[in-house]
């Protein structure tokens, strides 16, 4: 009897092993990029042990949120998604009606809980998307196209106006993603790039006061040395100083110092360039380029259009988090909300990208039988 | 699937399509990265040099300097809030081993209550350690002494001057300016925080609050260099910070103190206005509170206290306490009967002290029993004879009534400077079916013709009112505030007064007519205040009101333990000089036997302090321009 048992849990666990449902080398990039955020918070966060515990319960919660999503097959999942896009569409409403946040309604207190409905956008979006075009003819032709900006134009004009700039950035290119490798034609492509470029001056009107400043201060940094200005100057001055092998943790003085603004948040990569020098930039940036093509990896083996385009979405918009706030602490992108995934400290952001990656795991698991 | 569709989904074609665009899209990935990557390479490797020597000499910092917040004067100059020089404790946490041994020991230097450490224990989360953060505020002499011969012991606590805010006159303006309080987490999502930079407090009610963006002024920066451990060393250059506005109030601190003092303590509230403008000359609620007990966190003792007290110090009477306005009414009703032709100059009716609505059996009362004969408006007014009230309102109709009784601004708030104000209630159809979903009712119309029934004012309303009946129907929106000044040197800046539409009354025969009843009130020798104006050196208009204190209906206290004068509230309405009114005034008394009686020789004080001042006292200063010197300090 208990030889049975035996026998039968260890050959679970040898199928576990043969064909785990976990890609062992994403999940080993993503707890090494999470563990050099955790160290990087206490060195940011002036050795404030609080600030990685709570980070750490965060990557637990999020490690949670993976292992469970690997379990939910993407079957199921896309049956889910139109609920899913709706209740956040329904949340973000709300949120427009009934939210509170310091400066803009990000939040919604739902009493047991307080929680930003925009970080489920950022996931449903694309599943939304790669459900639409899961059920289409690809390449998609201009009426798909259309249907789809309607799919990410709701969140993303909802999240834009509360205003989380950075947020809707994430949201609109998520989706734009599993549009551009469903198949999109290059010429549209580039005819959708141009339009952009036409409205840009349109969206310049809609853009609040705030915004419009952080644009024009990327132009010309100097125009503005006491506020966004000197941020990025500080930040500049932060990265070049950190030099090829860094100055040594806990020994960056732009962040000790308090000239950085947001150094355990928004700026927290700044302080690991202080630190850790381009050395320590380089592996990061590598290790972010592995996660990302390991996604697309499992997207390109993934069973059906719905998984691919989702899979491949989920990995392309990683890049877009850590271009976007690479860009801006080096003075290369303007200044928008954007963390260093799994590195910068707070929010839910950490949660929601692992609940991401926990999809991609279950379209690892589900992948086609290896031919 | 569409049928405009003959494409099949062909998976194989499509993988092979998203396989293509997965590398294109990688290859783009990796293209962005490497110039992410280049720059980095540029700023740490070829400009290395430079930004290093950069980071060295980095030693300047900003640091906000706060505004100092603009000061409140009464119209003459008279010092309502004041900052004042005081010292408080502030610790940088960073610079303390053992944050609770070393409270433990300054408390035993310097009393610190157990609020004093939550709070700064709350504000010292989501800060870093190296900002200084205030532990206590407003140390007295003998605590800096104290604390400066222990100073060596606390390593990382200082005590740093600082400007407080004082309220000199006290309990006297405790509702009209209001006070300052700590900022709180409420204060701080509202706030922006740029411009809060390096400010503690906050204005939370009266004119502190609603003129919040006047008196609190722009901070300044400066720049400090510091040493290697980021210590401020010395200041560089600084932009200094513009100061918040000095008020002027249209208050006179003589008028509100005349009209305080004639309550006695006893709880109720008035509001002086001029007609002409719209100024508030005196607003008054008592029983009232200490502003300074709130400036820098009331203990829990004082504020339960204040919380349960029966007389309720904490609530503004004059904005927001609810009245029944009883024969108040009377004069407004008089006019809309006039003007609207129900009633003319000479119609009369016969009071027998018992009014019946056509067919029906139930009886209004007048109060003298057995009636006051035949009367006019004016014997109507003086002697408030309800009858032709009752009569009027039902010939009227209610929504006749309603709407140009809403002329006077009753049942909506006026629109004073403050916030927060109350609506009260103006009986209509409306909004009876708004509130209960019930039809209205003639007997509802004719109780309402005496003030009675549905209607709710609140004291600066019924102010308002009698401001507007003074003014002869034109409507000066009525206001705090007077005139503005940015810093000790700078002219005195009137505000502008608002636009004021013409004077919706017709006829002003009718007026004079309504005015001349109004005299009688308090002149006449059948008035309900007669003997009260009889040596006044000026005319005066007014009217008596009574309400009952419980409704006839309400069940929920018990009525029959209270003395007449515990049942009811005095009301008195009035202006002044009668002809060429420069004050109109609104008074109530909770716990007043009748109007007449109780409230009408008090108004009579308020009037007299700004009329006809005992010798020496106080000289009216009714000018239509703001005090052109500085303050007297």
């Amino acid at each position: 009897m208990i030889d049975t048992h035996l026998d039968r849990l260890a050959q679970a666990a040898r199928r576990q092993l043969r064909r785990p449902r976990v890609d062992l080398p994403l999940l080993l990039a993503l707890v090494l990029v999470g563990t050099i955020g955790l160290v990087t918070l206490y060195s940011a966060g002036d050795k404030d042990a609080s600030i990685v515990i709570n980070q750490g319960m965060r990557f637990l919660m999020g490690g949670v949120a993976l292992i469970a999503m690997s379990r939910i097959p993407p079957s199921t999942l896309r049956n889910w998604t139109p609920w899913f896009y709706a209740i956040g569409v329904v949340l973000l409403v709300l949120v427009e009606l009934f939210g509170e946040g310091r400066g803009s309604n990000r939040w919604l207190d739902l009493k047991f809980v307080r929680f930003q409905p925009s970080e489920l956008l950022k996931l449903a979006t694309p599943m939304m998307v790669a459900w639409y075009l899961h059920a289409r003819t690809l390449p998609p032709d201009w009426r798909d196209l259309f249907t789809v900006a309607v799919i990410i134009g709701i969140p993303a004009g909802l999240i834009a106006e509360q205003p989380d700039l950075g947020t809707s950035l994430l949201v609109a290119a998520s989706g734009a993603f599993a549009l551009f490798l469903s198949g999109l034609s290059w010429w549209r492509i580039g005819g959708l790039l141009g339009l952009a470029a036409g409205a840009a001056p349109v969206a310049w009107h809609f853009l609040h006061e705030y915004q419009r400043n952080r644009v024009r201060m990327f132009m010309d940094p100097e125009s503005d040395p006491l506020g966004n200005g000197w941020h990025i100057i500080q930040s500049e001055i932060a990265v070049g100083a950190g030099g090829v092998f860094g100055k040594g943790w806990h020994q960056g003085s732009q962040s000790r110092l308090e000239f950085l603004p947001e150094h355990t948040t928004d700026f927290v990569f700044s302080v690991f360039s202080e630190e850790f020098g381009l050395i320590g930039v380089v592996l990061l940036i590598s290790l972010y380029v592995f996660i990302i093509g390991r996604s697309l990896w499992i997207a390109a083996n993934a069973k059906d259009t719905y998984s691919r385009l989702l899979a491949g979405a989920i990995g392309m918009s990683f890049f877009v988090y850590v271009m976007v706030n690479g860009g801006m602490i080096t003075g290369l992108l303007p200044v928008v909300g954007v963390p260093l995934p799994l590195v910068s400290y707070g929010g839910t952001s950490a949660v929601s990208l692992l609940t991401g990656f926990g999809v991609l795991m279950s379209i690892h698991a589900h992948r086609k039988a290896l031919r | 699937m569409s049928p405009r569709r003959t494409k099949l989904k062909d998976s194989g074609s499509e993988v092979a399509l998203f396989q293509r665009r997965a590398v294109a899209g990688f290859l783009i990935i990796v293209v962005c990265l490497g110039v992410l990557a280049a720059r980095f390479v540029n700023l740490q490797v070829l400009r290395h040099a430079e930004f290093a020597t950069r980071a060295d000499a980095n030693r300047i910092k900003l640091r906000p300097i706060p505004p100092a917040r603009g000061l409140i004067f009464d119209r003459n100059g008279i010092l309502l809030a004041d900052n004042t020089a005081a010292f408080r404790l502030e610790v940088v946490p960073e610079r303390v081993r053992n944050m609770d041994a070393l409270l433990d020991e300054l408390r035993n230097v310097v009393p610190l209550t157990d609020d004093d450490i939550k709070r700064f224990q709350e504000s010292r989360k989501g800060r870093r350690g190296f900002n200084s953060l205030p532990l206590r505020f407003r140390l007295s002499d003998d605590e800096v002494a104290k604390f400066a011969v222990n100073r060596w012991r606390f390593p990382g606590v200082e005590v740093v001057p600082y400007l407080t805010r004082t309220y000199p006159r006290g309990a006297e303006f405790g509702h009209v300016v209001g006070y300052v309080a700590r900022i709180d987490e409420a204060d701080l999502q509202k706030l922006d925080a740029s411009r809060y930079a390096g400010t503690t407090h906050v204005g939370k009610t009266g004119i502190e609050r609603f003129y919040e963006n006047l008196l609190h002024g722009e901070p300044g920066y400066e720049r400090v260099e510091t040493n290697a451990d980021g210590r401020a060393l010395r200041v560089l250059d600084s932009t200094p910070p513009r100061p918040g506005k000095n008020l002027y109030l249209s208050i006179d601190v003589r008028l509100q103190e005349a009209t305080e003092a004639i309550f006695e303590g006893k709880a109720g509230a008035a509001v002086a206005i001029d007609p002409r403008n719209g100024e508030v000359l005196a607003m008054v609620s008592v029983p009232s509170f200490d502003p300074n007990l709130f400036v820098n966190g009331i203990s829990h003792t004082d504020y339960r206290g204040l919380l349960s007290s029966p007389l309720r110090p904490l609530l503004h009477r004059a904005l927001v306490g609810t009245y029944k306005p009883g024969s108040t009414v009377k004069p407004f009703m008089g006019i809309a009967g006039l003007e609207m032709g129900v009633r003319q100059p000479g119609d009369t009716v016969v009071s027998t002290g018992e009014f019946h609505i056509p067919g029906q059996s139930r009886g209004y009362r007048d109060w003298r029993r057995g009636g006051h004969g035949r009367v006019g408006l004016v014997e109507s007014l003086a002697q408030s004879v309800n009858t032709y009230f009752y009569s009027l309102a039902l010939d009227m109709g209610i929504d006749r009534m309603t709407s140009y009784l809403g002329r006077f601004g009753f049942g909506k708030p006026t629109g004073i400077d403050l916030n927060g104000e109350g609506n009260g209630i103006l009986p209509s159809k409306d909004w009876k079916r708004a509130m209960f979903d019930k039809p209205w009712f003639p007997g509802e119309t004719v109780i309402a013709g005496i003030g009675q029934g549905y209607w709710v004012v609140t004291p600066v309303q019924l102010a308002n009112a009698t401001a507007i009946l003074a003014a002869k129907g034109e409507h000066h929106p009525i206001h705090l505030l007077r005139a503005t000044q940015l810093g000790f040197n700078a002219p005195v800046e009137p505000m502008p007064l608002a636009r004021v539409d013409s004077s919706f009354i017709v006829k002003m025969t009718n007026w004079d007519l309504v005015r001349d009843g109004m005299v009688a009130v308090v002149a006449g020798p059948t008035g309900t205040a007669a003997r009260v104006f009889a040596d006044a050196p000026y005319t005066a208009a007014g009217k008596t009101g009574t309400a009952q204190r419980f409704s006839r209906t309400g069940d929920e206290v018990d009525k029959r333990g209270l003395t007449d004068a515990q049942r009811h509230q005095a009301l008195f309405v009035a202006f002044a000089p009668a002809e060429q009114p420069q004050i109109a005034l609104a008074l109530v008394m909770e716990f007043g036997a009748s109007g007449s009686a109780d409230a009408a020789p008090l108004g009579r004080k308020i009037l007299d302090a700004w009329l006809a001042p005992p010798p020496g006292t106080l000289a009216p200063t009714p000018t239509a321009a703001p005090p052109a010197m500085g303050p007297s300090r």
